[in-house]
C-alpha cells in the first residue's frame, strides 16, 4: 500500500516535526504484577496462569512490590518526581485479551511524572521532556487463525494468558519539539537510552525484538512559524531501534504530502509494516471512553520518602555519561565504539570483560567478532551465549601471553560454548596449550631441518622467505600448538 | 424435625466435641430438615449431602482420635452462593454463571474448612447480590419462613431463611449495602457485617469492591460471634484486608459472652427514623433502646446530617463498581455463551450478556456505566466519592460522643413477594439504614428486637461500631438479646410458625 510521500528536505523546509513516544517496558520481575505466576516467556500456552491472572470470578489482585520498586527506579532514572501517594485505576474496555475486561493501570495519578532526560544524538546532547511513567498490567496474547490474521475476519482466535498480568511500565514523553531534521534520530536515540537505562537498572530484559519494549510513535507536523500542534498519527508495532527511526521519517513524509496537498491528517493509529510503510488502523477521531476510576481492589501506593531517596542514591550510572566515559577510557576508534553501542548487550559484556582484566581492544575483538558471529548463528543475544565475560578475559589473557594462538582460542570458545567446561578444562581436555617447552620445539625444528636440507641451504644463502615452508612443517608436527614467531626464531638460529 | 436442628451452633459444637452426638448425625439431621421444608422455603440452590457427610465423618474421626478442634468443628453451615467453593457450582444466582465450577476456594471457605465446619450447600441470593428480596435470583425467590408469601430480605435471603427455618445453625452472608443485616432483620435472625477488610474478599464474587464484606449469620449473637472469629483475619491474597488488633484480635466471642453494656454510650441516629418508617418497627426499636438503658447504657441522640444523601451516593458508587466488576462475564472464557458459530467476538459478548444478566443487573450496569462516562464522572462518581467522605465524617463526629450508634435495621418488616419488584426505588429504600455503614467501611450488625405489633413480623435492631471495633456490636447485641429473651421467656425464633414438614 503506497502513500504519497514528500521529500524529507521539503518537509523540513515547510514544517516543524513534533514527536511523542509511548514506550511500554515489560519488567523482568520473577512473578506477575498481581499474582505469583511466572513471567517467563515461551512456556506452553496457558500454563503460567492462576485464578487471579485469568480474572476468574472472586479473584483479587495484590501488588507486586518489586514492580513498584522498579517503577520508582525508572522514574528516578528519568529525573521524574515520584508521587508520595498514588492509586491504580481501572481502564474499562471489552476485548478478549483482557481477562477481566478492564486493565489495571494508572490514570491521573502516575507513580512518576515531570522528568527530563538528556540523550546523545550523534554526539550532540538533546533533552527529551518526560510526561510520566506509570504502572500497568500486560494483556494476554491472541492468535487469529484464518483470514488476514486480524480479529475481524479470523475463523477463530486462540488466547494465551501467560502474558496476562505481566508488569509493564509505560513511559510517555511530552511533545518533543525542536528536533527538526534530527527528529527520526532523536526518536531512535531516546529509545536506545531507555533500553540502556532499564538494562542498567536490571529491571527488564529490554529486548525490543521480543516485545520486552514496545514503542508507539506519535508524529505530527506544525507549519514553520506556527505554535499550534498538528493532528498526530500514532504508529504501533514499532519494535526495533531502526524502525523507530524509519517510522518517524516515514510519517513526516506521508503527513507532509497530505498537508501540502491541502488535506487533513486523520487522527488514527497506524500500523508499522516491516516493508517500510505504515497502514491505517483504528480511527481515534472519536475518543474511546475507558471509564477510568480508582481501582477499589488495591490500596494506594505511598512510597516512603526515605526509601525513595535510598533508591535514588543506589541508581546505576546514567547510560549517556557511562557511554562517554567508556568511549574515552577504552580508546577505541569512534566507528568501533559506535558498532559496540549498536549491538544489543555488547557494551555491558565488553565492560565486564575489561573489568575482568582484558584490554578493551582484546575484549572488543572477541565479542564483536567471533562471539557475535556465533550468537548470530545460534539466533540468540550476545548475553545469552554460555560464556562469561570473565572467561573471555581469561582466554584473551592466554592469547596475550602467548599460551594460546587465535586459532587455539577459537577452539577454546568452541569447547566452552559447547558445554565442555571452563576454558582451563577445555584446554586441558582438548590439549590446546601452545607448546612452549623449548626442548619439544627444538626437537621438532631439528627433525624438519634434517628432512629439508635444500631449504636450509636456501636460508643460509640469505633467502629467509623460504623459512615459511619450514615453519609450516614444524607447526604441522606440533598440531599447530606452537607460537609461530618462536618457531621462526629457532629455525633462524639453527641456520645461522 | 429432630431436636438437633433446633440446637445452637455452640451447643452442637460442644456435644460433637464431647462425642455426645456425631457431626454425621447433626449433618444428616440438617439434610433431613432441608428435604422436608426447603421445597417451600427455597433457601438452597445446591446441596451436597454425600460430600457433607464425608466431611462430617472426617471430623468425627479426628475427634475420636483425641484431636482438639475449634468450638464449631463438625457444625454444619450454609454458604451464600457468591463464595467460591471448589466442587460445587458457584452461580451468584445468575444465568450467566449457571453451572460454573470454581477451580479454587474462597479464603472464607478455606477458613470454615480449616475450623472443621461442614458445608451443607450454597444458598440463594439476588442475582449478583443486587437486590433486597432474593427476587432477582435467576433461580426463583426464597420465601420467608415467618410468612411464606413474604420476602426473606436480600441479597442474602437464602442464608437468613436457612437459619430461620432451622435448616442450618450457621450461615455465611455478604453485605454490600445491607445484604446480611436486612435479611437478618426480616427473618428474626442475627447477622453482622464486619469492618471492611476484616474478612478477606478473596474468592467472593465481587459486587462493589469498595463496599463488599462477608460476614457471619446465625440464630443468636454468641453463635454469630464464634463464626465471626473463624472467618476474620488478614489475608495476603486480599490487598484491602487489614490486620486485626486489640479485642478484635483476641476474638469477639468473649465480648458476646459478657453481654455487658454498663456505662456504654449509645447514640440514636436522628436521621434513621421518622417518615417512611413502619410505626411497629419504630415502637420495637424505642423499646429496645429502653431495655439497653435499663441494662446500664447511656443514650444520646446524635445527628448525621449527610445520611440523607447516602442512598443517592450508594446508587452511584455501587453501580459504577458493579458495571466494571461484571464486565468479565462476556461469554469468552466461562459461563453462558450465546451467539452462532459465525458470530464475531462482539456479537458473542453482546448476546451472552444480553441473555445471561437479569433486569436488575442490567439496570445497575447501565447506571454505573453512565456514572463513569467521560463528561459525567465528576458530576456523578466524583461527587458521590466526596459525599462518601462526608458520611464517614458524620460517623467520626458521632463517635466522639458515643461508643456505638443504633437504629432500626430496616424501615419496615418483610414485605410481600412481588410487592416491590416493579418499583426499584421502593426496593432500594429497604437499605436506607444499612447503606451508610458500607459507605464508611465500619462494622454493624442486626439483632432481633421483637415482633412488630402491626403485622407480627420480626423487627431488626442495628448496632453500628467504629472501624475495627466489631466487638462492640456483639457486646450490645448480646445484652439486648439476653434481656429480651429473659423478658419473653424464650428466643424469638421459637415464635416462628412451624413449617409443614410435608412437601
Amino acid at each position: 500500500m503506497m502513500n504519497d510521500l514528500m521529500d524529507f528536505d521539503e518537509v523540513l523546509a515547510r514544517f516543524e516535526p513534533v514527536i511523542g513516544l509511548e514506550v511500554h517496558v515489560e519488567l523482568s520481575t520473577a512473578s506477575k504484577m498481581w499474582c505469583g505466576c511466572s513471567t517467563t516467556a515461551g512456556a506452553e500456552p496457558n500454563t503460567h496462569v492462576c485464578p487471579v491472572c485469568l480474572g476468574l470470578p472472586g479473584s483479587l489482585p495484590v501488588v507486586n512490590q518489586s514492580a513498584i520498586e522498579a517503577a520508582i527506579r525508572i522514574g528516578l532514572m528519568l529525573n521524574c518526581s515520584i508521587a508520595s501517594w498514588c492509586r491504580f485505576a481501572r481502564k474499562n474496555y471489552f476485548y478478549p485479551d483482557m481477562t477481566k475486561d478492564y486493565q489495571i493501570s494508572q490514570y491521573d495519578e502516575p507513580i512518576a511524572f515531570d522528568g527530563t532526560v538528556t540523550i546523545d544524538v550523534g554526539g550532540e546532547p538533546f533533552t527529551v521532556p518526560i510526561e510520566r511513567a506509570h504502572m500497568e498490567e500486560d494483556a494476554g496474547k491472541l492468535t487469529h487463525i484464518g483470514g488476514s490474521g486480524r480479529i475481524q475476519d479470523a475463523d477463530y482466535s486462540l488466547a494465551d494468558y501467560n502474558r496476562a498480568g505481566v508488569p509493564l511500565i509505560e513511559i510517555v514523553t511530552k511533545p518533543v519539539t525542536g528536533a527538526g531534521a534530527r527528529a527520526p534520530e532523536v526518536a531512535r536515540a531516546y529509545m536506545e537510552f531507555l533500553r540502556d537505562a532499564v538494562k542498567a537498572l536490571g529491571v527488564s530484559d529490554a529486548r525490543l525484538e521480543r516485545g520486552n519494549m514496545r514503542c508507539d510513535v506519535n508524529v505530527s507536523l506544525m507549519p514553520i512559524g506556527s505554535e499550534v500542534l498538528g493532528t498526530r498519527s500514532e504508529t504501533k508495532n514499532v519494535n526495533s531501534l531502526r524502525t523507530v527511526e524509519e517510522s518517524v521519517r516515514y510519517e513526516m513524509r506521508r503527513q507532509g504530502a497530505i498537508l501540502a496537498a491541502g488535506g487533513r491528517v486523520k487522527q488514527e493509529t497506524r500500523h508499522w509494516n516491516e516493508a517500510g510503510y505504515t497502514t491505517p488502523g483504528r480511527s481515534k477521531e472519536e475518543a474511546e471512553d475507558y471509564r477510568y476510576f480508582p481501582e477499589p481492589d488495591l490500596v494506594p501506593v505511598a512510597p516512603d520518602a526515605a526509601w525513595v531517596e535510598q533508591l535514588r542514591e543506589s541508581l546505576p550510572e546514567n547510560p549517556v555519561s557511562r557511554r562517554s566515559r567508556l568511549r574515552a577510557a577504552w580508546g577505541l576508534a569512534d566507528r568501533e565504539f559506535d558498532d559496540v553501542v549498536g549491538v544489543d548487550g555488547a557494551l555491558d559484556l565488553i565492560d565486564a570483560t575489561v573489568a575482568a582484566g582484558a584490554s578493551p581492544a582484546g575484549a572488543r575483538k572477541w565479542w564483536m567478532g567471533e562471539l557475535a558471529r556465533r550468537a548470530n548463528e545460534q539466533g540468540c543475544g550476545l548475553d545469552e551465549l554460555t560464556i562469561t565475560p570473565k572467561q573471555v578475559a581469561e582466554i584473551q589473557d592466554l592469547v596475550e601471553t602467548g599460551a594460546l594462538t587465535d586459532r587455539l582460542a577459537r577452539e577454546v570458545f568452541d569447547g566452552v560454548l559447547g558445554g565442555e567446561g571452563t576454558p582451563a578444562q577445555v584446554i586441558e581436555a582438548r590439549g590446546l596449550a601452545v607448546v612452549s617447552d623449548d626442548g619439544a620445539l627444538a626437537e621438532a625444528v631439528q627433525a624438519v631441518l634434517a628432512a629439508n636440507p635444500d631449504i636450509v641451504a636456501k636460508i643460509r644463502d640469505g633467502k629467509t622467505a623460504a623459512a615459511g615452508a619450514l615453519i609450516g612443517q614444524v607447526m604441522g608436527r606440533l598440531q599447530g600448538k606452537a607460537d609461530a614467531a618462536r618457531v621462526r626464531e629457532l629455525i633462524m638460529e639453527a641456520c645461522a | 424435625m429432630t431436636e438437633l436442628t433446633r440446637l445452637d451452633a455452640a451447643e452442637l459444637g460442644r456435644r460433637i466435641a464431647s462425642r455426645e452426638v456425631s457431626s454425621r448425625e447433626v449433618t444428616a439431621a440438617c439434610f433431613d430438615r432441608i428435604e422436608a421444608v426447603d421445597g417451600a422455603v427455597r433457601a438452597f440452590l445446591t446441596t451436597d449431602r454425600e460430600r457433607a457427610l464425608q466431611a462430617a465423618d472426617a471430623i468425627d474421626t479426628r475427634i475420636a482420635a483425641g484431636e482438639k478442634l475449634g468450638p464449631l468443628a463438625g457444625v454444619p453451615i450454609a454458604v451464600k452462593d457468591l463464595l467460591c467453593y471448589q466442587g460445587l457450582p458457584t452461580t451468584a444466582s445468575s444465568r450467566i454463571l449457571e453451572g460454573w465450577m470454581p477451580p479454587y476456594n474462597s479464603t472464607v471457605v478455606e477458613r470454615l474448612l480449616d475450623a472443621g465446619l461442614v458445608i451443607l450447600g450454597k444458598t440463594n441470593l439476588d442475582e449478583f447480590a443486587l437486590g433486597s428480596s432474593t427476587e432477582t435470583s435467576a433461580f426463583g425467590p426464597t420465601h420467608n419462613p415467618w410468612a411464606l408469601d413474604r420476602i426473606p430480605g436480600g441479597s442474602g435471603g437464602g442464608s437468613a431463611a436457612a437459619l430461620a427455618s432451622f435448616e442450618a445453625p450457621l450461615a455465611i452472608g455478604t453485605d454490600t449495602g445491607g445484604s446480611i443485616r436486612q435479611p437478618a432483620a426480616v427473618t428474626g435472625t442475627v447477622g453482622v457485617k464486619p469492618t471492611y477488610g476484616a474478612v478477606s474478599r478473596y474468592g467472593i464474587i465481587a459486587v462493589a469492591s469498595s463496599l463488599d464484606q462477608a460476614g457471619p449469620c446465625a440464630r443468636n449473637v454468641y453463635d454469630t460471634a464464634l463464626l465471626h472469629d473463624v472467618i476474620v483475619g488478614r489475608d495476603p491474597r486480599d490487598g484491602t484486608s487489614v490486620e486485626l488488633s486489640g479485642t478484635q484480635a483476641v476474638g469477639v466471642a468473649d465480648m458476646a459472652r459478657r453481654a455487658d453494656v454498663k456505662g456504654l454510650r449509645i447514640g440514636v441516629v436522628k436521621e434513621l427514623g421518622g417518615e417512611g418508617y413502619q410505626p411497629g418497627v419504630e415502637q420495637r426499636f424505642r423499646e429496645a433502646v429502653q431495655v439497653l438503658v435499663q441494662a446500664g447504657a447511656e443514650v444520646v441522640e446524635v445527628s448525621c446530617p449527610h445520611f440523607v444523601h447516602s442512598l443517592a451516593t450508594y446508587y452511584l458508587i455501587m453501580p459504577a463498581e458493579v458495571s466494571s466488576n461484571l464486565s468479565r462475564y462476556d461469554g469468552m472464557r466461562y459461563g453462558l455463551r450465546k451467539g452462532g458459530p459465525d458470530a464475531t467476538t462482539e456479537q458473542v459478548m453482546r448476546a451472552s450478556r444480553g441473555a445471561g444478566f437479569g433486569a436488575e443487573a442490567k439496570r445497575r450496569i447501565i447506571l454505573g456505566t453512565y456514572a463513569l462516562s467521560a463528561g459525567y464522572y465528576d458530576a456523578y462518581y466524583g461527587s458521590a466519592q466526596k459525599m462518601r467522605t462526608l458520611i464517614a465524617r458524620d460517623f467520626a463526629v458521632a463517635y466522639e460522643v458515643c461508643d456505638v450508634l443504633v437504629s432500626p435495621t430496616t424501615p419496615t418488616t418483610a414485605f410481600k413477594l412481588g410487592e416491590k419488584v416493579d418499583d426499584p426505588l421502593a426496593m432500594y429504600m429497604s437499605d436506607l439504614c444499612t447503606i451508610p455503614v458500607n459507605l464508611a467501611g465500619i462494622a454493624a450488625g442486626s439483632v432481633p428486637c421483637g415482633l412488630s405489633p402491626d403485622d407480627g413480623l420480626p423487627v431488626g435492631f442495628q448496632i453500628i461500631a467504629p472501624a475495627l471495633q466489631d466487638a462492640r456490636v456483639y457486646q450490645v447485641a448480646a445484652a439486648l438479646e439476653a434481656a429480651l429473651d429473659t423478658q419473653r421467656g424464650h428466643p424469638l425464633l421459637d415464635d416462628a410458625p412451624a413449617l409443614g414438614e410435608a412437601r
